[in-house]
């Protein structure tokens, strides 16, 4: 399938037009439910990590360098790549799905559309070009939720936990972080597109491979995050 | 012209076709006929390549496209227009966005050339005007229009419809049927409409090719069928009480 996918557009015109577009519904629509999550998960990991500190060999800052790091490396990456691996995959794949029952794939086939390029392509470029945009955006409202529920809480100053979040800081868990959406982004697209478009029946088969979509969508999330945490943090 | 060799098909070891052999004449209306499950869909399917026959030929005037690449395919596919069942539009597009469509992806035309097409499609179908409706705003005949005016836009040398008159009333059918007849014969077009509809073949049955089992059966024209011996073909003609009392009308007008 992705040999088909990734060959030259009929139309750049219809590539470009089309992609804007999937930016727009898979990305710049995703970012309410991404700012949300984000901002109340980065809340809760900060209490949880200041309500965890009774020990008092630790510095007062743990709680900002907690929230940093466990958002940076698997907060945001992950959780938020589960969350649109939900939202996303079952858009992508009850979208295209439809598209099959309702032989609208077969009309473009038979007009000498390659189907496969013209719909799934932009699928994958849009979340490859704006997913990393919502990750650095739910990392930044991440560690804005913390330091909001902190200071609300009184339990510590904007100082020290900016210090935390300075602490120790290491720009490869950026580069980390970036490479797993990346590949996140591509997984939940393509393995979503696989399902709708192979779609064989009615409106509740499109249900079904709907939800099989935001399944191995998520199960192939899980793996891919153990493996390149093992080659990028380990190796 | 388009012509059908030895082609079969098979579903998981299930076989549906079995080695068809029929020419589709240019300039007129080549139906396919035959109860549902019988491989009518089937054998139209495989002519265009949506799906790939075991075996056999098929031939756009003596051009192979079972040889063919993906590539190749795609320009023979630019020559053919399809009306599905359902329809088949874009149902995030408009209704000229359909027309527009296939030009905007294969050919150079400029925007203004391509708005007097689809204009002149839309008009071609009884449409003019309707132009900013989504298909979802269209009654079924109506989708159905749209669906001949997108398949004509690039000015098809072959036209395939898929049951144009299932869910429509007897008379939007009628229109349908004129349509596509009317199509045919001003741009001498191959044309083949795969139907289980009588008065469909009545109406524009000018070369019937009868499927059954998954073999051809019988083939003739409307005159011819009526007339038909074959039990199978009496089944399927006869089977309304409407044709029996017909067939009983002519029986003792003849008497």
């Amino acid at each position: 399938m992705l040999s088909v996918v990734f060959t030259r557009p009929n139309r750049w015109r219809f590539f470009w037009k089309h992609t804007f577009l999937e930016i727009d519904q898979i990305g710049i629509n995703s970012l309410p439910i991404v700012a949300l999550m984000s901002t109340f998960m980065g809340a809760v990991i900060a209490l949880q990590t200041a309500s965890s500190m009774e020990s008092p060999l630790l510095p007062d800052y743990t709680v900002g360098f907690i929230t940093q790091s466990s958002t940076i490396l698997e907060f945001s990456p992950t959780i938020i790549s589960l969350i649109l691996a939900g939202k996303v995959g079952s858009n992508v794949a009850s979208e295209i799905g439809t598209m099959r029952v309702t032989e609208q794939i077969d009309a473009l086939e038979i007009m000498g559309v390659n189907s496969l390029n013209f719909l799934v392509l932009p699928k994958i470029t849009a979340a490859l070009v704006f997913f990393p945009v919502l990750v650095v955006f739910s990392m930044a409202l991440s560690m804005f939720g913390g330091w909001l529920a902190l200071l609300v809480s009184d339990l510590t100053t904007t100082e020290i936990y900016i210090l935390g979040i300075r602490s120790f800081f290491n720009p490869f868990h950026i580069t980390y972080a970036l490479t797993k959406t990346l590949v996140f982004g591509f997984l939940i697209v393509s393995i979503s597109s696989f399902y709708g478009y192979y779609v064989k029946g009615g409106s509740l088969d499109v249900g079904r491979a709907s939800t099989q979509a935001v399944v191995s969508s998520s199960v192939a999330i899980l793996i891919a995050n153990f493996i390149l945490t093992q080659l990028m943090l380990l190796s | 012209m388009i012509e059908v060799k030895q082609v079969s098909k098979s579903f998981n070891g299930q076989k549906v076709l079995f080695d068809i052999d029929h020419v589709f004449e240019e300039g007129q209306v080549n139906l396919i006929i035959g109860q549902s499950g019988q491989g009518k869909s089937v054998l139209a399917k495989c002519i265009v390549g949506l799906y790939e026959a075991d075996a056999g030929q098929i031939l756009f005037d003596k051009r192979n496209f079972t040889e063919m690449d993906r590539y190749e395919r795609s320009n023979i596919r630019q020559e053919i227009g399809m009306l599905f069942q359902g329809a088949a539009l874009f149902d995030s597009m408009t209704v000229e966005q359909n027309v527009m469509f296939p030009l905007q992806m294969f050919t150079n035309m400029t925007k203004a050339e391509i708005q007097a097409r689809a204009d002149f499609c839309l008009d071609r179908v009884n449409l003019a005007g309707r132009n900013k409706l989504m298909p979802s705003e269209c009654s079924g005949g109506m989708q159905k229009r749209v669906g001949i005016a997108r398949a004509i836009a690039m000015n098809p040398r072959y036209l395939f419809c898929d049951e144009p008159n299932s869910g429509l009333d007897p008379k939007t059918s009628i229109v349908i049927d004129k349509l596509i007849r009317d199509i045919t014969q001003e741009y001498k077009i191959t044309t083949v409409v795969i139907t289980h509809d009588m008065n469909s073949v009545m109406e524009i049955g000018d070369h019937i090719l009868f499927i059954h089992q998954g073999k051809k059966w019988w083939e003739g024209d409307r005159h011819s069928i009526i007339n038909a011996t074959n039990p199978e073909i009496e089944s399927f003609v006869y089977a309304s009480s409407f044709m029996k009392e017909i067939r009983s009308l002519l029986q003792k007008k003849a008497q």
